[in-house]
């Protein structure tokens, strides 16, 4: 494996340590290979893709390089060190591209968004509504607060269902224990799968569709339904994580079921609940589609979340990307970026959470 | 000694053991039956939703009756009365399989990657970048994957169809064939969102192979893929099946990003690089303004039916998992 030969015992002294043999080490030479293999592969990559071959565009040109890159690697190393050793390193190599692969997506989309939605954005979007901004203004005249204010109410009500009712199906599922434990906890994993149209489609028929109307309150519903399971099962998690022992000091103490739940195993993993309820806001403050069939979306502002369609951040990027005005595509970048900045946000305080209840 | 003499009437008595009576205080079944009452929400809520769309999509059943599901066309009655799933279905499974022959090797290896080669820090920072990937609103890929991946995807779908043109996936229709709002950039896009899921799983099963028989692999002197290849990966197979399966549930449901990438086409086509697909839940969303009565009814039993797939792999996929895991919950 490219190690140098380790001393063997004959030469070293009794009193001497002996020099460890590590079989995992990657030396000047190793590295020099990877190096010089991507180089080559490169100048051989552009070669065929600008001069020989007739292609063009970058995902082609990425993935000729890495395929190229790891022929050249397995028989380089092949060559030198033998065919398992090849195998071994053109592997770690593969897997490491592939998880380094990942991130490029993530970065240019960050990217992409932040430098559309940047263009526009002025400080009038959060104190303005679209309700005066027609297709031909600029782009900078661009209102977003009837569709902040949408969201922090529909997302705000969503909370204040699913949260107390997925702390309870956890408190059911870890604590009470019952006999329908298993049976809920598969229909929790199943309802996590319910597509974001059909909770939409669900609610406009049983509520919408039956002369409620539109309205905020119908789309907080449907999006209790999509963060319902999200908060549950991460708060199952985080229970399970909440030591036995001072579950069964509570009991020794006799106290009940209910007052040990409430005081002592809610208390002890009250940081994790709101991690759960932070990645359960993250899931549903983004969906646009069952929005359509609720929210409907409006121009003015409407506080009331019990009547009269409601905007939201990510209603109104969807229908204004729909346009056929560029100033109103332009419009859409600025509500997606805002929205971008506010998930991102979300799971920034998740992580700082998360890491806070780990320590 | 006085302890002798209490003992030896213990020693005649059978051991039996005590019989344990829980007296539960009427606050307590009170907060049991709350509980279970959340519990069981979860299941009425399901049943309720598969109900309501099934009883209002009937209508729509019952007027195409078994050409529900062989119809190729969606003309509901202000244009004609013909309408069916199956070019629906068979692209929701299109663009779903695209998005997962796509993610699932990307997420295997990022899930060997973070469990057996990366350095403990860079471990947490991929995990929370992957992790990021999932928080990232749909629409926002959608909106992405429109304007800045779709026109740089037509050199490679062109190149796809001119060399690889002899598979029936590639094979050109027309002789100016259209690339771009296809089923393969789609199926591009869902494959970002499908990875975060699948690689939670994954990671998971991977964590909890045991030790002793990675250690036993190397010492037997495998290299580490070769134990990779001997311990992790049979070890992690139904984690890997279960993930995918995860992950298919979310791509058959995907609305908005789809809805903005593809232009529909209402006929099923071998291939996929063309413009032109369009599945279930996008043509819900992109037909449900301008639909009334009877179209709307179609719409409902498109629903339905979505419902009751996406319904069946995850109840799949979660029957899979929990086989596979011990213990230990995945976080998703």
């Amino acid at each position: 494996m490219g190690a140098p030969p380790a001393p063997t015992l004959a030469v070293v002294a009794h009193d001497a340590i002996p020099v460890r043999r590590r079989p995992t080490s990657f030396h000047r030479r190793d590295a020099a290979m990877v190096v010089g293999c991507a180089v080559s592969s490169l100048a051989l990559t552009w070669l065929l893709y600008s001069q020989i071959l007739p292609l063009s565009g970058l995902p082609g040109f990425l993935m000729l390089w890495a395929a190229l890159n790891f022929l050249m690697y397995f028989t380089a190393v092949a060559a030198t060190e033998g065919r398992p050793a090849a195998r071994d390193r053109t592997m770690a190599s593969v897997i490491t591209v592939a998880a380094i692969a990942i991130i490029v997506p993530l970065a240019l989309i960050l990217g992409y968004v932040t430098l559309k939605g940047l263009r526009f954005l002025r400080l009038s979007f959060f104190t303005t509504t679209m309700a005066s901004v027609g297709p031909e203004s600029p782009a900078t005249e661009t209102g977003g607060l009837q569709a902040i204010v949408g969201t922090l109410e529909q997302v705000g009500i969503a909370m204040l269902i699913s949260v107390p009712l997925g702390v309870l199906t956890a408190v059911y599922l870890n604590e009470v224990k019952g006999r329908l434990a298993r049976p809920t906890r598969v229909f929790v994993d199943a309802m996590s799968g319910v597509p974001s149209i059909v909770a939409g489609l669900f609610i406009y028929t049983v509520l919408v569709a039956n002369g409620a109307g539109f309205s905020g309150f119908a789309a907080a519903l449907a999006l209790s339904i999509l963060m319902l399971p999200t908060v549950t099962r991460t708060c199952e998690v985080v229970l399970r994580l909440v030591p036995g022992g001072l579950r069964e000091a509570s009991f020794a103490m006799g106290a009940p079921e209910w007052r040990t739940t409430w005081g002592v195993i809610l208390p002890t993993a009250r940081i994790g609940i709101v991690t759960a309820t932070i990645l359960g806001v993250a899931r549903v403050i983004g969906e646009t589609a069952p929005l359509i069939m609720t929210a409907f979306g409006s121009a003015t502002l409407n506080f009331n979340p019990f009547s009269g369609a409601q905007s939201a951040l990510s209603l109104s990027s969807f229908q204004l990307f729909g346009s056929s005005q560029t100033a109103d595509v332009d419009r859409a970048w600025v509500f997606a970026f805002v929205l971008l900045a506010l998930v991102l946000i979300l799971f920034v305080l998740a992580r700082l959470q998360g890491d806070r209840r780990r320590r | 000694m006085s302890t002798t003499k209490e003992r030896a009437p213990a020693a005649n008595v059978p051991p039996t053991p005590r019989k344990v009576v829980v007296v539960r205080t009427p606050a307590d079944r009170m907060f049991r039956r709350a509980a279970a009452c959340a519990g069981g929400l979860t299941l009425i809520i399901l049943v309720l939703i598969g109900g309501f769309l099934f009883t209002k999509g009937l209508p729509a059943l019952k007027d195409q009756g078994l050409k529900f599901f062989t119809t190729q066309v969606w003309n509901p009655p202000p244009r004609g009365n013909e309408f069916g799933v199956a070019a629906l279905l068979y692209w929701t499974v299109v663009v779903a399989l695209i998005a997962l022959v796509i993610a699932v090797p990307l997420s295997v290896a990022a899930a060997l990657f973070v469990t057996e080669f990366a350095p403990r820090r860079l471990r947490r920072a991929l995990t929370s970048l992957i992790d990021l990937l999932a928080a990232v609103p749909s629409l926002i890929y959608g909106m992405w994957g429109a304007a800045y991946l779709r026109p740089r995807m037509i050199g490679i779908s062109e190149w796809l169809g001119r060399y690889l043109g002899f598979l029936p996936i590639f094979k050109p229709t027309t002789n100016a064939p259209i690339y771009g709002p296809s089923a393969f950039v789609a199926g591009v896009v869902v494959s970002l969102m499908v990875v975060p899921i699948v690689t939670s799983v994954v990671r998971e099963v991977f964590s909890q192979v045991p030790p002793g028989e990675k250690e036993g692999a190397l010492a037997l002197g495998g290299t580490r893929w070769g134990m990779i290849r001997a311990v992790v990966l049979p070890f992690g197979r139904s984690g890997i099946i279960g993930g995918s399966m995860l992950g298919l549930g979310r791509a058959l449901g995907e609305t908005i990003a789809i809805l903005l990438i593809v232009s529909p086409l209402f006929a099923i086509r071998a291939n996929v690089i063309e413009a032109g697909a369009i599945p279930v839940a996008p043509l819900i969303a992109n037909n449900f303004g301008e639909s009334s009565g009877l179209a709307l009814s179609a719409l409902l039993a498109a629903g339905f039916v979505l419902f009751v797939v996406t319904l069946l792999v995850n109840l799949g996929a979660a029957t899979v998992i929990a086989r596979s895991r011990s213990g230990a919950g995945v976080e998703i």
